[in-house]
């Protein structure tokens, strides 16, 4: 520090002996503002500290909410499982209803009208009908479909297996789940296809990529960006959705457990406060896993010192909106 | 080139149709020796729905010749070469390409329908025009260099270090080496039109086409991409610039082409055009832009 000390004070000679340190600002008089008046800021603070001190003093001194007992069951073992089991159904429904939804949302945007009805068919019923309705049917799956079978249709089998054996419950919650959330991430994933300038897949056209490559290497990865937030919020919205998984029935998730726990105990209250802590924990844990699957896929987008980004953005609203006339025009020259 | 002799009883109406406008290559046609067209447009009209607007266009441009296509806004000048890498489909007429027939078979149907290209085929045919966009385009969750790779190693299936190779050499050549890792939006509308043309000229093709290539840059970044153009030009690539820069087609055009409400007005050389114009409506838009 020592050595270090006389070479920035000799350069600050050198510029302006006179001034001394006020010569190492370049920007000479800086306005030193003083803010206008905002009580609006102090009387709202006063009025939310008031009823955030009287909500605290209600959740502590109102016995019915029994502290003592959620603390002996938040680290319960059958609510710990629980969690692991509610966490394992959203993540696997997640990925399924994702993978089925890009299919659904490609097809939907394909030339070939068979699987743009297919697609349509799949929202039409998946997202018209009730998840509950849909996990009682898949419980009864075993029931409805006993046996598999591979062979020749009305013709001979080549070999078949009883689905009681290969279709537990946590799969049927799975299947129920994924299958219901692909139709509405299905819309979501289409919508984000759609967000991205078509001048993209022009230019990949223009360098001979094939349909396939320009999907995957150029459209999915842009329209990721759009994506991700509402998937986000679908992925949060799953998490309680797999309280439902008690119509297969699966009864080891988060919910059946602190239910079942409660209804031992005759004490609804503290263990309804076990199960909320816990969705609030696990949201929190998925809100930082999209804030970082956010920023990568918003790499290059970031900040846009450049010219041409924002008007393309704006070119792509206006396209969005669907207010103007789908290829009325030729391409405008300027 | 062993495809030119085929369609030679078609192509023969051609070069007379447009003969007296390419007056400096016809005695070379006519002599032992004639020079191929890279590109021939054939009769093509585009229409949108009632919208007629590219009209009975002829176009032949030999390996090597630099083309620039002038004309007001509206004139067609865009949709004609997006015609020509298949990006619009011509209502009417052919694009041959080296004498290849693009985006259909060589011959009609039986029952006089043109049998199309598979989509694969036409990528292919694609893969060997390089394009260059007025709003450059560029993949904006890729690098510069990134960019560049893309298309050699998805389409020719290069390797990446073949590629990057390659890319980092392009990059040099438009003069932004030290760009490479820079995403678009860290990138002037110049740098970023420039890397667009790496982009294209990665795929080694046989010609290029520019839409406007300096019209979404400030003014003080277009001198920067035209010098790229002309090194190009310089370079022997065959090429057909659409620009409103009249300083351009006069110092590199081996050729202006005039449009005008979906026509071929006029062409020639640049100092025929600009110097001495014909048409009235060359005449309009010349003193309209000049």
């Amino acid at each position: 520090m020592s050595t270090q000390t006389p070479a920035p004070a000799s350069g600050a000679a050198s510029a302006g002996p006179a001034t001394g340190r006020r010569a190492a600002d370049p920007i000479p008089d800086r306005i030193r503002a003083k803010h206008s008046p905002r009580p609006g800021t102090w009387i709202s603070a006063v009025v939310v500290a008031l009823v955030v001190v009287g909500l605290i003093n209600f959740l502590v001194t109102n016995p019915v909410f029994d502290w003592p007992t959620v603390a002996t069951y938040i680290l319960d073992v059958k609510v710990v499982q629980g969690v692991g089991w509610t966490l394992l159904i959203t993540v696997l429904a997640m990925v399924l209803g994702t993978v089925v939804a890009l299919a659904a949302a490609i097809m939907r945007r394909s030339e070939n009208p068979v699987l743009r009805g297919v697609s349509w068919a799949y929202i039409f019923i998946f997202r018209g009908t009730p998840v509950y309705t849909q996990l009682v049917f898949w419980g009864l799956f075993t029931v409805i479909v006993p046996k598999i079978a591979l062979g020749v249709p009305f013709g001979p089998e080549w070999f078949s297996f009883s689905t009681r054996d290969y279709f537990p419950a946590f799969w049927a919650a799975v299947v129920g789940l994924g299958l219901n959330e692909g139709a509405y991430l299905a819309e979501i994933i289409r919508s984000g296809l759609n967000s991205v300038d078509k001048g993209q897949t022009e230019a990949s056209k223009a360098l001979g990529m094939g349909n396939g490559n320009i999907l995957r290497r150029i459209i999915i990865p842009q329209a990721m960006r759009v994506i991700v937030p509402p998937l986000g919020n679908e992925t949060i919205g799953m998490l309680k959705t797999t309280s439902l998984v008690l119509a297969v029935p699966f009864t080891l998730d988060l919910t059946f457990a602190t239910n079942a726990i409660s209804n031992k105990l005759y004490a609804p209250i503290p263990l309804l406060i076990v199960a909320a802590i816990w969705y609030l924990a696990i949201t929190s844990v998925l809100m930082v896993g999209q804030f970082f699957l956010e920023r990568y896929f918003g790499r290059g987008f970031d900040d846009r010192p450049g010219g041409a980004a924002p008007k393309r953005s704006r070119q792509s609203a206006v396209n969005n909106s669907g207010t103007t006339p789908k290829d009325s025009l030729p391409e405008v020259e300027l | 080139m062993t495809h030119a002799a085929t369609p030679d009883p078609a192509a023969t109406p051609d070069p007379a149709a447009t003969g007296d406008s390419a007056a400096t290559r016809d005695p070379a046609a006519a002599g032992s020796a004639p020079a191929a067209p890279l590109i021939q447009l054939e009769g093509i009209h585009k229409a949108f729905g009632d919208l007629h607007v590219l009209k009975d266009c002829e176009l032949s441009v030999a390996p090597g010749e630099v083309t620039v296509l002038i004309g007001p806004s509206g004139s067609g000048k865009s949709t004609l070469l997006r015609c020509i890498n298949q990006l619009e489909e011509p209502t009417a007429g052919r694009v041959r390409i080296a004498g290849v027939t693009q985006g259909y078979a060589e011959e009609p149907l039986a029952d006089g329908r043109w049998q199309k290209l598979p989509s694969a085929e036409i990528a292919r045919q694609r893969s060997r025009i390089g394009m260059v966009f007025q709003r450059f385009h560029l993949f904006p969750h890729m690098t510069a260099l990134a960019n560049i790779m893309e298309a050699p190693i998805q389409v020719l299936g290069r390797s990446k270090a073949e590629a990057k190779e390659s890319a980092l050499a392009l990059l040099e050549r438009v003069g932004l080496s030290d760009r490479a890792d820079h995403y678009p939006s860290e990138l002037s509308g110049g740098q970023q039109q420039r890397v667009a043309i790496a982009r294209a000229l990665a795929m080694e093709p046989e010609l290029m086409l520019f839409d406007e290539p300096t019209s979404a840059l400030d003014p003080e970044l277009v001198a920067e991409v035209l010098a790229v153009l002309k090194e190009l030009a310089e370079g022997g690539m065959t090429m057909i610039v659409v620009t409103h820069e009249m300083g351009f087609a006069r110092e590199v055009a081996d050729r202006v082409v005039f449009m005008d409400e979906g026509m071929i007005v006029e062409q020639g050389t640049a100092q025929e055009l600009i110097e001495s114009p014909k048409s009235d409506r060359l005449q309009d838009f010349l003193a309209s832009v000049l």
